[in-house]
């Protein structure tokens, strides 16, 4: 059956025609061209079709299209600015290495935003604990965790220059992360 | 992917009228992680399938703190569960569980009412549920019923839910004072990985903090659905908790448990790890009791 959703992809309000059995993956990718969202598995066990939904990482090749009616969706194209600079999380990738073939990538890059977003201070198990849905067969795990601790830490800062981010409760995390951040100074 | 129209009811009521009208060309579907799966397979094809996602108060997830009963509605998801503070300072069993379903991706989708139905014997949110004495409220063509979760499950894939029954909520009793409970998935890896066994203990001990007065030791894995270990519990009720009685559970558990061969591990190796597992386990809820005893006992 055909219907009619509404929602937010990437910022823009969209509206657009669907079938009731699609999946996001496939509304995404064969109906909007947005293909940066990768299939790998098709049945959520690898991770490279995660997208953000409403601030929540999911496998869109195992969510409904129709239930993204009036919720927010962010992909791998809603990331680097129109400018064409990068977020500091896809920066940090190139960076580090955190890239080989770049199959996984933007699925890894999705779940470790919906992470930072939440916690930009997530130490290396929290990030470990987050990216564990997300396989990279090249097997680049390291450079890949290196990478989205970097980035957290960039990010943090970030929100550091425009408020009082000092105050986090998360206290330690905090302790962790001065630590590091000292090894990094001295 | 065959093709199915979708049907989105607003109440549980409407959902088991939509059913009763489809009968066995439509299925209830809850986070969709494995219905969509099976259906992607073809290992079933449904003509309708009933969203109840979008059902509201579903996913209602509280304390009542008058009579201490704790209710999860089925739509909860696994990351509600890990997420939520309540759950991990009073109910560990339940987080040490939920924690390590799938991936967050799957936490964030698969719902706790989806893995109790879903009926598989390695299912992690129904160990938790058995050991805290849960009990599931199910709505249906006939009305309402309640069933002990423990009661729920045939064989594996199958409960006791007849066509048109959809779990609503869970309900746990107010917990006992003193009470430790912990979970372990052990198997090779955690995500996306199901457990070679799965173990839960449940302690209740008197005001000595060491005699047992209330003892739940829960199996996955170890037999065609989750199951209890009774032998095992009646062996610790009314005696002092050592490491010693732990370990002569962990093995009268692990000679009741029907476990068996299979391609994630042999059974030898099950009946071993519950051995060792129900100790620990044991061992980890006597910590729970102590630490939240020295804490009371500071406070006053």
């Amino acid at each position: 059956m055909t219907k009619t959703i509404s929602f937010i992809l990437n910022g823009d309000e969209i509206s657009c025609d669907i079938q009731d059995h699609w999946t996001l993956l496939h509304l995404l990718r064969e109906e909007l061209g947005l293909i940066g969202t990768k299939e790998g598995c098709g049945n959520g066990e690898c991770g490279a079709c995660t997208v953000i939904v409403d601030q929540l990482a999911i496998n869109s090749c195992l969510f409904l299209a129709a239930d993204v009616q009036g919720k927010q969706i962010q992909t791998i194209e809603g990331l680097a600015v129109h400018t064409g600079s990068l977020h500091p999380i896809q920066q940090s990738f190139v960076d580090n290495g955190g890239i080989q073939c770049g199959f996984c990538t933007p699925g890894m890059i999705m779940s470790a935003k919906a992470l930072l977003d939440k916690n930009a201070r997530a130490d290396k198990e929290a990030i470990k604990h987050a990216l564990a849905g997300n396989i990279c067969r090249c097997t680049g795990y390291v450079q890949i965790l290196d990478s989205v601790e970097a980035a957290g830490r960039q990010m943090a800062g970030n929100q550091g220059k425009g408020a009082a981010a000092a105050k986090d409760p998360g206290t330690i995390t905090q302790q962790s992360m001065n630590k590091k951040a000292g090894e990094v100074i001295t | 992917m065959k093709p199915f129209t979708l049907l989105t009811p607003a109440t549980v009521e409407e959902a088991v009228a939509m059913f009763g009208q489809h009968k066995e060309t439509a299925r209830y579907m809850a986070g969709g992680t494995d219905v969509i799966v099976k259906v992607k397979e073809g290992w079933m094809g449904p003509d309708y399938l009933i969203n109840l996602k979008q059902i509201p108060g579903l996913d209602e997830l509280h304390k009542n703190e008058n009579t201490g009963e704790l209710t999860i509605g089925s739509l909860v998801t696994h990351a509600m569960l890990e997420q939520s503070l309540l759950i991990r300072n009073e109910y560990p069993i339940i987080y040490d569980a939920v924690s390590n379903i799938g991936s967050l991706q799957v936490r964030n989708m698969g719902t706790i009412g989806g893995n109790l139905i879903n009926a598989v014997p390695s299912a992690d949110g129904a160990i938790p549920l058995i050991a805290l004495d849960g009990t599931a409220l199910l709505a249906g063509p006939a009305g309402e019923r309640s069933v002990p979760v423990k009661d729920l499950f045939v064989k594996p894939y199958e409960t006791v839910l007849t066509p048109g029954e959809i779990l609503r909520k869970i309900t746990i009793p107010a917990q006992a004072k003193r009470t430790g409970s912990a979970y372990i998935k052990f198997g090779r890896r955690a995500a996306m990985e199901l457990p070679l066994i799965g173990i839960g203990v449940l302690l209740v001990v008197d005001e000595d903090l060491v005699t047992c007065t209330r003892a739940r030791i829960c199996l996955g894995v170890a037999g065609p659905t989750p199951r209890r270990a009774q032998k095992a519990e009646d062996l610790l009720e009314g005696k002092p908790v050592t490491a010693t009685l732990l370990t002569e559970a962990g093995t009268l558990a692990a000679e009741e448990s029907q476990v068996r061969d299979s391609v994630r591990g042999q059974a030898w190796h099950r009946k071993e790890m519950i051995r060792v597992q129900v100790r620990r386990m044991g061992i980890k809820c006597l910590d729970i009791i102590n630490q939240k005893a020295q804490q009371t006992g500071r406070q006053v």
